[in-house]
Parts: structure tokens; sequence; C-alpha cells
């Protein structure tokens, strides 16, 4: 399993998560460079998502939306901080409505991706920060089908291994 | 989401958001102690303990029952299990993402396996 170790800190309301991926840095961040290839990793097999825009510069903006099984769309958007390519880059990552416009009701989390050459490969860091214990609930409240599919994923996993 | 679940989640938060607070819950999670008890464990006024309690105890982590004289507390178990589930919810999301990573970047053509 390439997720290597997990940090909950309950006091900042911050996930830290830590993968070792067996390919060089440049190819992970060709991953989230890509709007064909972060498509497909976005979003879980029963929602997948569709990116929109896609500028992964400081100050730009990527847009996607994620289709259910009924066909309703639920969009997102991120707002590109920093940009460290290809070691890494940070962003607010919020909801929209479907013609991208934020949802400022909601909540935004603040994530910083980071990948750094391990053992000739890439260790992967996600961090993602949200403001109140409120926030991190909402988040989960509508996000709540993504967990539902772990087992799909697990499964999938295995597959390719 | 419920406005009620909401102020259910900021009331655990916060009364998880102290280190004296997570201290005693250790403590009560582990077996029944009394106020006065546990106010003897920590260098700071029975009445700041008891107000610890009372935090804990709003937010559901803690039950208080009474003994003659003594007021007896106890954690709960389940209430501690909804805020890390909370993160582990959030944590499921990310490993189902770094799994199709994986299983992205292992279909490249060049790959050696």
């Amino acid at each position: 399993m390439p997720v290597t170790d997990v940090q909950q800190d309950l006091d900042n309301l911050t996930l830290t998560i830590t993968a070792d991926f067996a390919a060089p840095v440049e190819r992970i961040w060709q991953v989230y460079a890509d709007p064909r290839q972060l498509e497909k990793v976005w979003g879980p097999p029963t929602y997948p998502a569709t990116v929109v825009d896609h500028d992964l510069t400081p100050g730009g903006r990527v847009t996607y939306y994620m289709t259910g099984p009924e066909g309703d769309r639920h969009a997102g958007y991120w707002l590109v901080t920093t940009v460290d390519e290809p070691r890494g880059f940070s962003f607010d990552d919020g909801f929209a409505d479907l013609d991208f416009n934020p949802r400022p009701e909601l909540p935004v989390s603040k994530n910083a991706y980071t990948f750094t050459e391990h053992n000739g490969g890439t260790r992967a860091t996600y961090v993602s920060t949200y403001a109140s214990a409120e926030a991190l609930k909402q988040v989960l409240d509508m996000g709540i089908v993504e967990g539902a599919t772990l087992s799909i994923n697990q499964v999938d996993g295995l597959v390719a291994s | 989401m419920t406005e009620e679940s909401a102020d259910r989640a900021d009331a655990l938060f916060h009364a998880l958001a102290d280190r004296t607070r997570r201290d005693i819950l250790r403590r009560v999670l582990a077996g029944e102690h009394s106020v006065s008890a546990l106010a003897a464990k920590y260098d700071m006024s029975f009445a700041a303990v008891q107000k610890h309690v009372a935090v804990l105890e709003k937010a559901g982590l803690l039950t208080k029952r009474r003994s003659g004289r003594e007021q007896l507390a106890s954690g709960d178990v389940e209430a501690v299990r909804s805020v890390a589930s909370m993160l582990t919810e959030l944590e499921q999301v990310w490993r189902g993402r770094i799994a199709r990573i994986d299983v992205l970047i292992a279909s490249d053509p060049d790959q050696e396996e």
C-alpha cells in the first residue's frame, strides 16, 4: 500500500497523509498538471470528476464537477496559492455552483501537496486544514459518498497490485 | 447537515482542544473517578477542574452521577470515537485518491514491472 503514514491533529483540524509512489517526482507532478490525469484520480469510481478550467499557476483556478449515479453534478474549485514545479503546490479547495462561482457559505480547506525524491521513487505529503470543526463536519456530510466507495477503491487497488 | 449535529461537532472539538481536558478524559475513560480525586491530580483549583469536567460533560464526552457527597465522572467511549471518526472519514477520501494515483502510474507503458 502506498500510504505510509496518517496524522490526525484534532487541535488544529489538520489531516496529514504521506504516501510513497514508485515513480519519479516529475511523474507525480504530471498527475496534477494534466487535467485528464487529475480527473482520473480526483473522484471515486461512482462519482467521476471532470476537470473544466485548469490553470496550475499562482492565483490560477482549477474547476471541476463530479457526476453521481443519478446524473447529479457537484462542482468545486481550487484557488492555487503557490506553485513550485515539480516539488509541490498549495491551494484553497472550495465548493462551487454549476457555473463554478464559489459558494462562500460552504467551507474552504487549505491544502499543501509536497513531492520529494525518496528511495528512487516519490514521497508525497498531503496536508489539509479546516477552519473549524463545523467546516470539517460540513465537508464530510457533502463528501459522504466518497467514504462509501472506499471498499470499491480497495478492490481496485488489490486488482492492480 | 442539521444545526444540532453542527453544534455537537463544535462542542466536541472545543472540549478536546485543551490539554487538561484531554488528560481528564483519558483518566475517566479508564474508569470512574470522583471529581475531587481528579482535582487532586492537577495543579489548579477544585473549581477550575470542575469547570473542565463540566465542558466535557456538555460535549457528551463524560457523564456524572452522585454518590453521597461525591460526584463521580466516567468517560463515554462512543462519543470519543465520533470525533476521531470525522477525521478518519476524510482520511478514507484521501486513501481512495492515492490508490487511484498508484493505479494510474502503474499503467504507464514505460513502467519496468
